[in-house]
């Protein structure tokens, strides 16, 4: 990609965090004729921003504000540099979505620094959380800051664009040898929120930990997911976003599109391609060939899980 | 750092306090056991031991995680390095996982 020299010369430390940010900036979506579709990473989508007709959004996840080990050492200094170039694009989006790990530890400081950096680009900002934002003692750290006006452990719904925009929180109350949980208290509420909507509205269900299985080994997917499925399962287009996996997977199942965001602060390896789900630590020289940038390709009518990671060489 | 007194705590500091001071002293116990955490997983998985031996769980990921076992203890989130300890005082089985990461259990079968 021009604009980002790699050459076989090694990276710096700086160059490594660069492309970090790069693959990590967020994704543009544009909803089109109801449908909301990829339009791809910031940085390739910025021409396709200028031209798209519809409404468009942003989704970022997984900053982990606070982290500060190997994988990278400053993960809010990566979530400024996406947040940088979210403000570089040419056309402003409506809103943004983050699917959760705001913070690392949940610390009153890292939900600080967080807000002070991701209010810059002026966006409103709908949150859902991650397991990571609910490990203060008493859980209320996220809850004050995020969660007012929404429901139970934060779930809640909008609309925008003519979509239906749905936020659910799956990291609470996991049980033992489980997996994400949506609880029934969550899903009544949402059979509720979306009984008496027009089949034809389209539905964005937007929620941390994958509502569809990707690899249960290493608990990623939700216990209850299927249910909360089925009740979008008659609408004309229905689009899953998710973070916690810190890389891209899409998949399409009739007329649902499942789509999982990059982090802004480290890459996880892909299923089973490691002993555990922990940060990549990775040369720099490797680095390159494992973060990738891309492209969000809209796969209609594919069956099968779509990995759709474009390595930055080879 | 502030000196306090044993009154400047509720009765949980206070319990928090003498754990504290009493780890130390049961450390040195020969038939203490640790439980090391590895790549989300626990290490050993499982692990018998007698009543009164104290476990020590040590997280060495790069990433968060508890130590939970339903009604009979929870750790403290543990970052990098942290340690928990939990001496058991009653035969069973403990079945624990990382409330987190719930994929992650293990067992601790006191006789």
């Amino acid at each position: 990609m021009s604009g980002h020299d790699h050459g076989d010369d090694g990276v710096s430390r700086r160059k490594v965090l660069e492309c970090m940010t790069w693959a990590g900036t967020g994704v543009l979506w544009t909803v089109t004729g109801g449908v909301p579709r990829a339009l791809g990473i910031i940085d390739s989508a910025q021409a396709a921003t200028a031209a798209a007709p519809g409404m468009t959004f942003l989704q970022i996840s997984d900053s982990h504000v606070g982290f500060d080990k190997p994988a990278n050492p400053n993960a809010l200094g990566t979530l400024e540099e996406a947040v940088n170039k979210i403000n570089a694009m040419p056309a402003k989006p409506s809103f943004m979505i983050h699917t959760g790990d705001i913070t690392h530890l949940s610390k009153a400081a890292e939900f600080d620094n967080a807000e002070r950096i991701i209010s810059q680009t002026k966006l409103d900002v709908h949150y859902v959380p991650g397991e990571h934002d609910f490990i203060d003692e008493e859980v209320k750290l996220y809850r004050e800051r995020y969660g007012r006006g929404t429901k139970g452990h934060g779930w809640y719904s909008f609309d925008a664009g003519g979509v239906h925009f749905v936020g659910l929180v799956n990291v609470v109350d996991l049980k033992a040898g489980g997996l994400g949980n949506l609880g029934a208290e969550q899903l009544a509420w949402l059979e509720d929120d979306l009984r008496g909507k027009s089949k034809s509205t389209p539905i964005v269900l937007f929620a941390h930990i994958p509502l569809w299985t990707v690899y249960p080994e290493w608990g990623w997917g939700t216990e209850d997911g299927g249910r909360a499925l089925e009740y979008v399962k008659g609408f004309g287009s229905v689009t899953v976003l998710n973070g916690h996996i810190h890389q891209v997977m899409q998949k399409v199942e009739g007329n649902v599109t499942f789509h999982t965001a990059r982090s802004t602060a480290f890459p996880q390896p892909a299923p089973g391609a490691a002993p555990s789900p922990g940060p990549m630590k990775v040369e720099d020289a490797k680095l390159r060939g494992m973060l990738g940038v891309a492209s969000i390709n809209f796969k209609q009518n594919e069956q099968r899980l779509a990995i759709i990671d474009t390595p930055l060489q080879g | 750092m502030k000196t306090l007194n044993r009154r400047d705590f509720g009765v949980d500091l206070s319990l928090a306090l003498a754990a504290a001071i009493l780890l130390p002293a049961t450390k040195a116990r020969a038939d203490d056991m640790e439980v090391h955490i590895d790549n989300f997983v626990f290490q050993p998985a499982e692990l018998k031991i007698k009543v009164g031996t104290t476990v020590t769980w040590t997280n060495r990921d790069d990433i968060p995680h508890t130590v939970v076992s339903a009604g009979k203890f929870r750790s403290k989130t543990l970052d990098t390095d942290d340690k928990f300890s939990f001496t058991f005082t009653n035969a069973g089985d403990y079945k624990y996982f990382c409330s987190l990461h719930p994929h992650m259990t293990g067992m601790i079968k006191v006789e």
